[in-house]
């Protein structure tokens, strides 16, 4: 009998552990307003091994913040970038954002706006400080029906990087137009170099391609009408650009397998010489400027060109681009105010640390002349301010279904299993069935 | 102990932290899959009761069957695989020399990571530097296909590494198995003249058949919900080529946000499964079990 009390106590024991471990999050949250010290709770996704500097210059900007600002603590909770995005959606659905979070723009950010997830942040893009700081069309992309619900904090653009070196060797010089952007291939290929690296397992990287020559043949606005509804995707600029990127994957232009390589593997191929050019955004830039674990051989011979005019036709002024991750704010966080504080202060000390000591080129402006930048960077800026246009990345702006759509089939298009009628075909089916 | 277990309060006890368990994190989960098949919903925002629609969506989406027929190729593939990996055992089991550390060498592929499976395997069929593709230009093939890359390839290439990654497994099983087989049956049949092949094939496999029947299943059930692998190296790719019901079913829920028709495909996934279940063991089933 004495043996069937013990049984019982500890099965009693057992189960209420398994019950204490369902419910942690309360506790969490409760000790958020004791006092009056508040917690504000920040998720970002740079971890230490893979962003380093990133993580750095976040932590030291949260350790200023919380020496300005007594009695406010910051919570921090930190995931790679995958983990990060299934986690938030998690997250979401039971109402329990952190305060403070990182975000993508628009088609990413549109289903939270919609469910009430984000608060409104037009008070800090207006405030005093940060008014008439960000590049503009950098807001504008975490903007749903004129109300902002985040803070940009990088900004890129992409654009043909391509090895000096090789270029050399062979005689050619960076192409100015779609003719001798024709030529240089041809003589890379003759001559067995890979004219360019493209790893399209990852898509968005094929989408690229066709999204300048979109740019290029059928204007700046063009695309972004499509996607808009306010012009077809059958337009014939459209399709010739389909056209186009089919050129040149006959005209062995890529490497082989393309289309099961990721975005990663190509970039590899690009840095050990094996091809001759690879476009990628401007957030690879220390790759080819800073980063000491590239051999500087390699950096100093790596040059880039904005993407060629297309039988004349094309503004090369225009880029295709885009802020990368934004600051959020939860509507349901109960230290709204100080969050918001936060994220000011956070867009402010980013925009001057990120550029000079990671890389990034913020959404905010920057002043290239009081820095010390690496003449790529300057070139960078330079091109930015420059800049008479900026078409945010298809992927994003479209809703995740018809971007979906959008991404099989630029992989279907660069291996040959649609013909460019069929892929604007299919565009047009899945944003009309949209409306 | 009998008097303990006489108490129905105890058995209660006893079974209690277990089924809760299963409760809290299998049926509670299904049935939830279930009813968020019934709506609406992008997963963050409201939901919108729309009833059987999504499930009835799922049967006429051509995509879904798709990724059905390759998840069914996958449990043929590996249904059949399951014969190589029985004669294996068999010869492991038949006193070679090194069987235990050939047995422990099969196993490898069981205790690595799926994800390090894929990184290794990715780099196996890398098109231009890849181990493979460097063999077959070695040895005179002049356009070695990039495995990944092309469509009609891809499905069959990524079984590779899957049938590869559970060879260990239904090797240890069967070898298990075949060890059980008590040495005067074999010492019996040999004395009667009984040659390897036949003692095999009449023999062995007729008292192992409970397991093989077991593995069959087992294999079957894990092909039509297999996801790791796939989704490492192609995420389904190019344009759907490699796609199975459980990255379709993903893809649907957590990239493009239709998380009520991916719970509905999900749900669809579990009753497809079930059904091939009962199928595969109804006609494995055996009137008279054999004994030793």
């Amino acid at each position: 009998m004495k043996r069937k009390a013990v049984t019982l106590l500890l099965s009693v024991v057992a189960i209420v552990l398994v019950l204490a471990g369902c419910s942690d999050s309360e506790s969490s949250n409760a000790n958020s307003d004791d006092g009056n010290s508040k917690t504000i709770d920040f998720m970002h996704l740079w971890p230490e091994g893979s962003s380093a500097e990133h993580n750095r210059i976040v932590n030291e900007i949260i350790e200023e913040y919380e020496s300005e600002n007594e009695g406010v603590n910051v919570e921090l909770e930190v995931l790679s970038n995958e983990q990060y995005k299934d986690k938030i959606k998690v997250l979401s659905t039971s109402d329990e954002l952190p305060d403070v979070g990182m975000t993508w723009a628009a088609g990413y950010m549109e289903p939270y706006v919609e469910g009430d997830k984000y608060a409104s942040l037009d008070d800090v893009v207006e405030s005093e400080e940060l008014n008439g700081q960000f590049v503009s069309g950098t807001t504008e992309a975490f903007s749903v029906d004129g109300t902002s619900y985040g803070l940009p904090l990088e900004l890129n653009i992409a654009t043909v990087f391509y090895n000096k070196a090789i270029f050399e060797e062979h005689g050619l010089e960076a192409p100015e137009t779609n003719e001798e952007f024709h030529n240089v291939v041809q003589t890379l290929e003759e001559n067995g170099v890979t004219p360019i690296a493209l790893g399209n397992k990852d898509r968005w990287t094929g989408s690229l391609w066709y999204m300048y020559y979109a740019d290029r043949i059928g204007g700046s606005d063009l695309l972004t009408n499509a996607i808009n509804r306010e012009t077809s995707f059958e337009d014939p600029a459209l399709v010739q650009a389909a056209e186009e990127v089919q050129t040149l994957v006959d005209m062995n232009t890529f490497n082989d397998g393309h289309n099961g390589l990721s975005d990663q593997e190509a970039k590899s191929m690009f840095m050990n010489g094996q091809t001759a050019m690879y476009l990628i955004a401007t957030w690879d830039l220390p790759n080819y400027t800073t980063n000491e674990d590239v051999p500087q051989e390699f950096r100093y011979s790596v040059g880039y060109f904005d993407f060629p005019t297309v039988d004349g036709n094309g503004d090369k002024n225009s880029y295709v681009g885009g802020p990368g991750v934004g600051l959020f704010v939860a509507d349901n966080s109960d230290v709204k105010e100080e969050a918001k504080d936060f994220t000011k202060f956070f867009v402010q000390k980013w925009g001057d640390k990120s550029v000079s000591e990671a890389g990034v080129i913020p959404a905010t402006k920057v002043d290239a002349e009081s820095l010390d930048l690496p003449q790529m960077y300057v070139d960078v800026l330079d091109d930015l301010n420059n800049a008479n246009n900026l078409t945010l990345f298809a992927d994003v702006q479209m809703s995740s279904d018809t971007a979906e759509v959008h991404l099989n089939q630029i992989q279907a298009l660069f291996g040959g299993e649609v013909t460019p009628e069929e892929f604007a075909k299919a565009h047009e089916k899945a944003l009309s069935e949209e409306e | 102990m009998n008097k303990v277990m006489s108490n129905k309060w105890v058995i209660a006890i006893y079974i209690f932290p277990a089924l809760l368990l299963v409760g809290v994190l299998i049926f509670i989960p299904l049935i939830l899959s279930a009813y968020y098949g019934l709506m609406e919903w992008d997963g963050i925002g409201d939901m919108k009761f729309v009833g059987l629609e999504n499930y009835i969506t799922a049967i006429q989406d051509l995509k879904f069957w798709d990724s059905a027929l390759h998840s069914f190729l996958l449990a043929v593939f590996s249904t059949l695989s399951l014969a190589g990996y029985l004669a294996v055992s068999m010869i492991l089991a038949s006193k070679i020399k090194g069987a235990d550390l050939l047995r422990k060498i099969y196993l490898i592929p069981m205790l690595l990571s799926s994800v390090a499976i894929a990184q290794l395997w990715i780099k196996v069929f890398n098109p231009a530097n890849g181990m493979l593709n460097r063999i077959l230009m070695a040895i005179g093939f002049e356009n070695p296909p990039a495995w990944l890359a092309n469509p009609d390839i891809v499905l069959y290439a990524i079984f590779i590494p899957i049938l590869w990654q559970y060879a260990g497994f239904y090797i240890l099983i069967y070898y298990a198995a075949l060890k059980n087989i008590p040495e005067t049956i074999i010492e019996a049949a040999r004395i009667d003249g009984a040659s390897p092949l036949q003692i095999a094939y009449r023999i062995k496999l007729p008292l192992i058949k409970g397991v093989v029947k077991v593995t069959i299943v087992l294999a079957i059930v894990g092909s039509l919900k297999y996801f790791d692998l796939i989704y490492v190296m192609t995420g389904g790719g190019p344009n759907g080529a490699s796609e199975v019901m459980a990255s379709y079913m993903y893809k649907l829920a957590f990239s493009t946000n239709e998380f009520g028709y991916g719970s509905a495909v999900g749900f669809l996934l579990l009753i497809i499964t079930l059904i091939v279940t009962v199928i595969v063991r109804k006609i494995t089933a055996d009137k008279d079990e054999i004994q030793y």
